[in-house]
């Protein structure tokens, strides 16, 4: 077995992922699957190849920079718009800190 | 008019002969696109206002003798990952439900600048995340040549639409196929063009390193077209790319003899019968028109499959943390604690394709695993990019399978994710190198089931992979 049922449960907990007992036993199998398949890049030898975390083609070195240019904000009306709860200007969300 | 049959040189000359005005053919695709739309559930929401504004100053704007636009009047669909200021867009799932967007994506501006009348965002699987169109919260797509069988995914709205006839082109997203496999299923023409090469400003986040906004449409010309309208540098995304974006159809009439082709033989292996015999008449119609095919050896192929599905995920586990109850529409009710908060909205609001690749994702990048996973795949990964650089010192295209099979049955593989993601193998490595491919209809099965023949070039070269692709199609490669 590549994961266990509490190694499940841990990850769920790092991803912040409230998960019932039936999606924990279906994706314990499932990912024990797919780690099992994704262990086939033990056979490919990169000694000495740099990871590639993005698409690079020749371009200048400042190429993606570009002038500081102000321009007015999304605005906080429109920013909260979506919100499920918003107030006085602001995100709510549960109490964070209590009062003493 | 017939919307089905247009293209957008006829919207223009339709316009010209003043057989309609925008506003009539804006008012027939909006009909035609809704009274469809039972039999495929390719459109979640119409857009009739916004099309009707949009058609009515393309109206006016050429009685006023103005250019109104390369896509004056072409009524378009718009994947829902995809931001529509104003306009709800639910990226499939029911976290997003109610989610109306402050401010348009880059593409968005472009094609309705240059004239595109947008006529409603389609159904795609949930955050773009699959091969079927099966994991939408919306209901999964019906293929329209096929009811029975899946558009592909997670385009499969917008490869549905345009299949159907109720858009003349329209936008997708690609993270590891999800333009061009769809648009093979479906027998239309799907582009995903350099990464970099349209800005992603206002596309939701997948997998940022991999995602792409490209074309759908009936012919070679109008996904070159569309995607000539949306192309180029965008201050508003730091990885859009400050290339000259030529003009992609003085490539539709160039002559394809002489060009060298390479045949990858790692992707003719685990072909069904019809989809390699499909392609093998494809090549042989390439080789008509005078261009050189040899077989080429693109040995990391293999593994493409395993890092993507690292790389991918561990992306979208980071990118999708930012649903967490506080600020877009969807909260858990009866959560006392922000903790609680975030879990039971996350737990409650995403589908279980997006829970598992969360898992994954979380999984590979956590303590003691990072290296083993996720730093492994970032190095595959550049051989995969390299076998295709090196094969590009020899060849000036690459011509392969879009898909190993034709259209599945709904509900066929939605059980089985592994074997699910072993069908995305011929699409993702081109995302993974980031060099620009597409799907051109190649013929269908006995069945009559659509097969795409994918074509794929060097980084920024679209105008290559367009020749041919109009070599081809006008030879009749699609018939």
């Amino acid at each position: 077995m590549k994961i266990t049922e509490e190694q499940v449960r841990y990850v769920a907990g790092l991803a912040n992922l409230q998960l019932t007992d039936a999606e924990v036993k279906r994706f314990e199998a499932d990912l024990d699957e797919i780690l099992t398949h994704i262990e086939k890049l033990n056979e490919i030898d990169t000694a000495g190849v740099e990871p590639m975390a993005q698409v690079l083609y020749a371009a200048g070195e400042t190429a993606t920079l570009r002038e500081d240019i102000p321009a007015p904000p999304l605005g906080n009306r429109d920013a909260l718009a979506n919100a499920p709860r918003a107030g006085a200007g602001y995100f709510k969300v549960p109490k964070v800190i209590e009062r003493s | 008019m017939q919307v089905s049959s247009l293209t957008i040189d006829r919207v223009r000359q339709g316009f010209d002969k003043r057989e309609f005005s925008a506003v009539d053919l804006a008012t027939e695709a909006l009909r035609f696109a809704e009274a469809e739309n039972g039999k495929t559930n390719a459109y979640l929401r119409f857009s009739p206002e916004r099309a009707l504004a949009a058609a009515k100053a393309v109206d006016e704007k050429r009685a006023r003798g103005g250019n109104a636009g390369l896509l004056a009047g072409v009524p378009v669909a718009v994947k829902d990952v995809i931001l529509t200021k104003g306009l709800t867009t639910t990226c499939g799932s029911r976290l997003l439900e109610h989610y109306i967007p402050p401010y348009d994506a880059t593409a968005v501006v472009r094609l309705e600048q240059a004239g595109a009348v947008l006529i409603g965002k389609t159904n795609c699987d949930e955050f773009a995340m699959g091969s079927s169109n099966e994991n939408s919260a919306f209901g999964p797509v019906r293929n329209p040549v096929a009811p029975d069988r899946v558009p592909g995914g997670s385009s499969g709205g917008s490869a549905a639409a345009v299949a159907q006839g109720t858009a003349v082109g329209a936008l997708g997203s690609d993270t590891g196929g999800s333009i061009r496999q769809p648009a093979s299923f479906c027998g239309v023409v799907g582009v995903t063009p350099t990464y970099g090469r349209v800005s992603r400003y206002g596309l939701t986040a997948f997998a940022s390193s991999l995602d792409h906004i490209g074309s759908f449409a009936r012919t070679v010309r109008d996904a070159a077209l569309v995607l000539q309208v949306i192309a180029g540098r965008d201050p508003a995304d730091a990885t859009s790319a400050d290339a000259p974006v030529p003009d992609y159809t003085v490539a539709l009439n160039e002559d394809v003899a002489g060009l060298k082709l390479g045949l990858p033989r790692e992707y003719l292996k685990s072909l069904t019968s019809e989809t390699g015999g499909l392609i093998a008449r494809g090549v042989a119609v390439l080789e008509k028109l005078g261009c050189e095919v040899r077989e080429i050896s693109l040995p990391a192929t293999d593994y493409a499959v395993a890092t993507y599905y690292i790389i991918a995920t561990a992306e979208a586990s980071s990118n999708l943390a930012r649903y967490d109850g506080v600020r877009y529409t969807t909260r858990a009710e009866h959560a006392d604690t922000l903790a609680e908060m975030y879990r039971s909205t996350r737990g409650e609001g995403f589908g279980a394709e997006c829970k598992r690749r969360i898992m994954l994702g979380t999984y590979v990048l956590s303590h003691g695993y990072y290296d083993a996973y996720y730093l492994k795949a970032q190095k595959v990964r550049a051989l995969i990019a390299r076998d295709f650089a090196q094969a590009f010192e020899t060849v000036d295209a690459i011509v392969a399978p879009v898909s190993p099979f034709p259209a599945f049955r709904l509900g066929e593989k939605i059980d089985d994710p592994l074997a699910m993601y072993l069908s995305d193998i011929y699409t993702i490595t081109g995302d993974l190198a980031g060099i620009p491919c597409m799907s051109v209809p190649c013929g269908r099965t006995a069945e009559g089931l659509p097969v795409g023949m994918q074509i794929l070039a060097k980084h920024f070269d679209e105008s290559t992979m367009f020749r041919l692709a109009g070599a081809f199609e006008k030879a009749g490669g699609a018939d």
